[in-house]
């Protein structure tokens, strides 16, 4: 029997205000434990919050650049539920009047062009963070987390490969990033995924039973997770089991799904609506007003590059993946660097650093007036290929101007032929074994006697020039 | 009347993590049931045309400025905590 996988995502995504969504507690991470904490969001009895004015910007943002219709009238729930990590026993929530609803986003992947739809995308406060103490057998509670505001982005059931499930994180990631509403680091936790997933048989209308996979804490384990659960599922159904609906843990280290709890029914969490807070009526010059700050998103800027530059697609889609890439790509070729230079560079040399190095482009020294500079020098014969790279090596770990580089460091490229004649002719004299190697048609022999000529000249010689060089010296002997 | 049965109140009751014999349950079944049916009254009256209220007062777009202000001193945020571990409150196992 044939199964088609129906995905769901839900994502939450912490936004970058300064302060909590309900009181001024600071947001930032990484603080010494319950640093960050108030009787508002430490759930003391007889406070008030107020919601902060830039959260919701930045939901209605969010929800713009997803697609999605803004509520006139929205409005905040109580959900209530016991766990430690939430002090009040309540979350503030939005449960019938989310911010926004029916958006999408488009993915590419494996070749074929989709809409993936958004069901609703609403604001709430996060939680506190719990560690396990293995000597106490207790728990431990940070509460410097509780009250950051989240936007939570509801998938449709429209994905059906882990691949797309993949496409469509990387897609979201990407806007989310690209409107500054947040840094979207899974490893600090500003970004989170849930999934679910179900089978049915190929051409049955109806939605099999779903499982929900936790502790998703990255693209690829989202993907791996996916195609683990589609497998385990299939196998159940195909030796005429059930699928139970439940919520099972991704583990890591086994690369395998491991059942947390069965869930029966729905879980019950009485929303009611917040007493505490007023309705909020988003109008249309509000709307306005946060879609004026939307900057070019990835698909456009993508299509710019092509036209424009004639950027490859695929590596159009690799500069505009992060927007700080597809910053520095911009402002380098602002500043004089040549487009296709740029993109090779940056999607070759300047990747590989960051990903050897595990680091964001924000953090490289290099500046993109550097970058440029040293593809002119590239370009005009100063320096060579291989001389670019030291170049480069120095300019990514500290920075500077590629023209001063060069000048301080004595790389400017040799191309005068009296000088380089004379290292050739010396080579050659010092190496008749190769000379008859190579006239024996050994073509390696060549390449030994270019080789010499770059060590003898510290690399810094015309390659061209020394090719031609030895090519002569060859034929003249 | 009594439209609310046993069951649904041992269910609220276990959502509250709250533990009753049975004969408070018993009680709170008839107690619920008469609550219930009092405020039915206002089922009698017609609110086709009129939207649902969340608010009593009309007041909107209550919103703050993103301002971070001082929070509270550690101890003092510990200060209610039965018990506390390295900064942090430490409440009984729970593995998820």
């Amino acid at each position: 029997m044939k199964f088609e996988t129906i995905i769901g995502l839900e994502v939450h995504s912490e936004l970058k205000t300064n302060s909590k969504i309900f009181c001024g507690c600071s947001t930032a991470f990484g603080a010494p434990p319950n640093t960050h904490t108030c009787p508002i969001c430490l759930g003391h009895p007889g406070v008030l919050p107020v919601l902060n004015q830039r959260a919701v910007d930045y939901a209605i943002k969010a929800a713009v650049a997803l697609n999605c219709e803004i509520a006139e009238e929205t409005k905040f729930d109580r959900k209530n539920y016991f766990y430690p990590d939430n002090p009040k026993a309540y979350q503030i929530s939005q449960f019938d009047k989310p911010v926004g609803e029916n958006g999408w986003i488009e993915i590419e992947v494996d070749g074929y062009k989709k809409r993936i739809g958004i069901t609703r995308i609403h604001l709430e406060e996060d939680a506190g963070k719990l560690t396990h103490d293995d000597y106490d057998d207790a728990s431990l509670v940070d509460f410097n987390r509780v009250g950051t505001p989240l936007i939570e982005i509801v998938s449709e059931p429209d994905i059906r490969t882990p691949n797309e499930a993949y496409a469509y994180l990387e897609k979201l990631k990407a806007i989310l990033q690209y409107t500054e509403v947040s840094d979207c680091k899974m490893e600090e936790g500003s970004l989170r995924c849930d999934a679910n997933i179900s089978l049915r048989p190929a051409g049955q209308e109806e939605f099999g039973t779903k499982a929900e996979l936790k502790n998703l804490n990255s693209f690829t384990n989202v993907q791996k997770g996916l195609t683990f659960e589609e497998k385990r599922q299939a196998e159940v159904l195909l030796s005429g089991g059930e699928i139970l609906q439940e919520t099972r843990r991704w583990n890591e280290e086994k690369k395998e799904t491991i059942l947390m709890r069965i869930k029966e029914g729905s879980d019950d969490y009485r929303y009611f609506p917040e007493p505490d807070l007023v309705n909020l009526y988003i109008d249309h010059e509000w709307i306005e007003r946060v879609r004026e700050g939307i900057p070019e998103l990835p698909d456009a800027r993508k299509q710019r590059y092509i036209n424009e530059w004639n950027i490859p697609a695929y590596d159009a889609g690799v500069l505009t993946q992060t927007k700080a890439m597809a910053d520095f790509f911009e402002e380098s070729v602002a500043v004089g660097a040549d487009a296709k230079q740029a993109a090779n560079w940056l999607m070759g040399e300047v990747n590989a650093y960051l990903n050897s190095e595990g680091i964001e482009i924000e953090e490289i020294k290099m500046t993109p007036n550097g970058l440029a500079g040293m593809i002119k020098l590239i370009e005009d014969g100063t320096i060579s290929g291989k001389i670019a790279k030291k170049v480069f090596n120095e300019m990514m770990k500290n920075g500077g101007e590629a023209k001063q580089i060069v000048e301080d460091k004595g790389l400017v490229q040799i191309s005068d032929e009296g000088q380089l004649k004379a290292i050739v002719d010396n080579i050659l004299d010092n190496n008749q074994q190769s000379i008859e190697d190579f006239k024996n048609g050994k073509d390696k022999a060549f390449g030994f006697l270019v080789g010499q000529a770059m060590k003898e000249t510290k690399g810094k010689a015309n390659p061209q020039v020394i090719n031609k060089l030895i090519k002569e010296g060859l034929e003249s002997r | 009347m009594s439209k609310i049965t046993k069951e649904q109140v041992e269910h609220v009751a276990d959502l509250a993590r709250l533990s009753f014999t049975e004969t408070e349950i018993e009680d709170f079944t008839n107690q619920m049931s008469k609550v219930i049916d009092y405020a039915e009254v206002l089922n009698e009256l017609d609110t086709e045309n009129v939207e649902p209220t969340t608010h009593v007062m009309d007041v909107r777009n209550v919103l703050r400025e993103d301002n971070v202000k001082p929070s509270l001193q550690r101890e003092e945020a510990l200060k209610n905590a039965p018990k506390q571990k390295d900064g942090q409150f430490e409440v009984p196992s729970v593995l998820d």
